[in-house]
């Protein structure tokens, strides 16, 4: 009985799947700029991407550094980066003394209130305070930027596909709209052409420029292309400031593991020594 | 406590021969998991995955009762508060990591013992309640699973959360109240997310309950093994200590260097990056998929894509959820008398074609609704169906399987089963 009521619902099911998968479908019309879209480039060798596909590897404190200073000099106009305290860029290097001194010549002042009066005010950051927020909300953000929301980086190289390679082929691949592009399509006004954006046209202006920001003596010069992967680097440290420390404990871990394995093998085979199974 | 020749508790130790004569908890123990449990000698390494789902269990408890000290289960602060977990809280990068990958490595080990259960006909007779039990724990553990990706509360969680519980509003004259209850409200916002709190912190408590139960009803009539055929005597067995608890620490080895490879050298790979975006409620992503645990289920779903007397969608809701329930009646819908796919050549190409049908249907589960992906899932979900529900039920009648062996012992042994010495005597301690 099961089986005749089984074979009935099998067959219903069956039948009702034959009907969708024979019924006939208009070809979805391929959207034409769908070619013109880029993966993020590989060209860059990043310094946590060690050997052993990435178990081995730091990030490369001055070049966090430098990333950092082209956040504080460029992208900080729009973008803030709320969930790094200042006290955290002592883990890419800065002293104590300069965490101080970065905060409090942050250009935005953190709220406050006024211990008198208790009315609202802003104050000087300190090294424990969160790097303030840019706008005070997102209709203030959207109307400063053409209506296009400027996000919060602190997580973007893990928000997005291949995050890291993505920031820096955005940061790079801005270029002129190609001669075959679909007519009709080319990004409307105020947005600019980069094949790495979802959508092929970016609110954001090309952020970088040769020169733009001033490296420190002995450091690259500050090309389009080193900026780019100096602050993508930095982003990616923003988003996973834990990414040395796991790997450090990983690896411990994993030899552990590996020699743990090896007596759990070999007393398995003590106990089932003569043993056929 | 299932075979007469199995090894009897005789505690030593003064205390422990009080201890029990009062409350014989070692006792219990000693025969679920200790030398007082014979085991079939003849198990192979499939037969690990049962211990492994347990240390997964109870490694997502552990991670997640941490997890829940630090986690506001408030839409206001769900997604800061995991974000915190990852900078601030000592090691809770490593606790998120370990409690976010537990979950997929949690499902492959119980996928694979579920596999196994089907290649070797563990599922059959005596075992039909240990196999239903199994089925209500996958069942428990998919809400689990989708209840636990709501909460950091990124834009997956909430678009998930909300394609999902909208399945039910196929439902007919219910449905709607249906969907207002599971939400809480008329759309997924922090009554959801603080119900899915509750209950995700409380199914898995159920999901141990249901083990123990699980166990039990496995240890009436013992381990099934590769022959499938009976336990007849004690060269037939070992007991599962020292042999079994020695060969599972050395997969559980494995498993845990395979595991632990993920959480700190591939934390994300199992993610879906829209899910480090906070919720947003007025944009919607690109694609909506679910975790990768999901695709075979959600591709049948989505594979019904035309009205026939009833919508499609409502047809899609049947079917996903039929595709799990029908597995509760698979002791009957296979009525071969053998129970390896060992010995029955028909039914073992047939679970050969379901393992690469799954396959099929977890690669498109995960991809856009185009074409020709659709199309790929209408035919996989059509193998589907078919699989258990119509040849299964026909192969088992007219299938001429191979001879059995007479013995566990025999197949292993050879002739000189009556050489081979008593192996259930106790080792050296």
């Amino acid at each position: 009985m099961v089986r005749f009521i089984s074979i009935a619902a099998g067959a219903v099911f069956v039948f009702v799947l034959l009907i969708a998968a024979l019924a006939p479908r208009e070809a979805s019309e391929v959207d034409p700029t769908y070619a013109f879209h880029k993966h993020p480039k590989h060209d860059v060798h990043w310094s946590w991407d060690g050997a052993l596909g990435g178990v081995f590897g730091e990030f490369d404190r001055a070049q966090l550094q430098r990333g950092f200073q082209v956040y504080k000099e460029v992208c900080s106009a729009c973008h803030s980066l709320n969930r790094i305290a200042f006290r955290n860029l002592e883990d890419i290097g800065f002293s104590e003394a300069e965490v101080k001194a970065i905060a409090k010549n942050w250009v935005t002042e953190v709220p406050s209130l006024d211990p008198n009066t208790g009315e609202a005010t802003t104050r000087p950051a300190i090294p424990s305070d969160k790097m303030p927020l840019v706008y005070a909300n997102d209709i203030a953000g959207r109307a400063a930027n053409n209506n296009a929301l400027p996000p919060d980086l602190s997580l973007i190289t893990k928000a997005r596909h291949d995050g890291t390679n993505y920031v820096y082929s955005l940061m790079t691949g801005y270029a002129d709209v190609p001669a075959d592009y679909p007519e009709g399509r080319a990004p409307g006004e105020g947005l600019h052409y980069n094949p790495y954006f979802a959508s092929l046209g970016i609110a954001m202006a090309p952020p970088l420029s040769d020169g733009i920001v001033t490296y420190a003596e002995g450091q690259p010069e500050a090309t389009v292309d080193q900026m780019g992967q100096d602050v993508a680097a930095f982003l990616t440290w923003a988003a996973e400031p834990k990414l040395e420390e796991r790997k450090r404990i990983g690896l411990g871990v994993m030899v552990f593991l590996a020699i743990f394995s090896v007596l759990a093998f070999l007393s398995y085979r003590k106990v089932w020594a003569g043993i056929k199974h | 406590m299932s075979f007469p020749w199995a090894n009897q508790y005789k505690p030593q130790n003064p205390f422990m021969q009080w201890l029990d004569s009062r409350l014989p908890l070692p006792r219990l123990v000693y025969n679920s998991v200790g030398a007082g449990y014979p085991v079939p000698r003849n198990i192979n390494y499939w037969w690990n995955f049962g211990a492994l789902a347990g240390v997964a269990l109870v490694v997502q408890i552990i991670t997640g009762i941490v997890l829940a000290m630090h986690f506001g289960g408030n839409t206001l602060v769900a997604f800061d508060s995991v974000e915190h977990i990852m900078r601030d809280v000592n090691y809770g990068w490593l606790m998120r990591y370990a409690h976010a990958n537990g979950a997929s490595f949690f499902f492959i080990v119980v996928y694979i013992h579920i596999f196994r259960g089907l290649y070797y006909g563990s599922y059959k007779a005596p075992r039909e309640l240990v196999w239903m039990l199994g089925v209500v724990i996958l069942l428990l553990m998919m809400a689990t699973g989708f209840m636990g990706y709501v909460l950091p509360w990124g834009q997956m969680s909430f678009w998930g959360a909300t394609v999902i519980t909208n399945l039910f509003s196929a439902i007919p004259l219910v449905g709607d109240s249906i969907v207002t209850l599971l939400l809480g409200g008329f759309a997924v916002d922090n009554a959801t997310l603080n119900r899915f709190f509750s209950l995700h912190y409380l199914l898995p408590f159920v999901i141990a309950g249901v083990v123990i139960l699980k166990i039990w009803s496995l240890h009436i009539p013992g381990s099934n093994n590769p022959t499938g055929i009976d336990v007849k005597g004690p060269a037939d067995t070992l007991p599962f200590h020292p042999y079994f608890t020695a060969k599972d620490l050395f997969g559980l080895a494995i498993y845990l260097l395979i595991f632990c490879a993920f959480v700190f050298f591939l934390p994300n790979f199992l993610g879906h990056p829209d899910n480090y975006i906070p919720a947003n409620p007025l944009s919607t992503p690109a694609h909506i998929v679910p975790e990768w645990y999901f695709w075979p289920f959600y591709a049948i779903l989505r594979a019904f894509t035309v009205d026939f007397i009833l919508p499609a969608k409502l047809w899609g809701v049947l079917a996903m959820f039929s595709s799990i329930l029908l597995l509760f009646f698979l002791p009957w819908l296979d009525s071969s008398p053998v129970k390896s796919n060992r010995y029955r050549p028909l039914a073992k190409q047939f679970f050969w074609l379901l393992m690469v049908d799954l396959a099929i249907l977890g690669w498109v589960g995960g991809l856009p609704a185009e074409e020709p992906y659709v199309r790929i899932s209408q035919i996989a979900s059509i193998y589907y169906f078919a699989h258990f529900l119509i040849i299964l039920p026909i192969v088992s009648r007219i299938e001429r399987p191979l001879p059995l062996p007479n013995s566990i012992a025999e197949s292993v042994l050879g002739n000189d089963v009556n050489q081979a010495p008593a192996p259930a005597a106790q080792p050296a301690e």
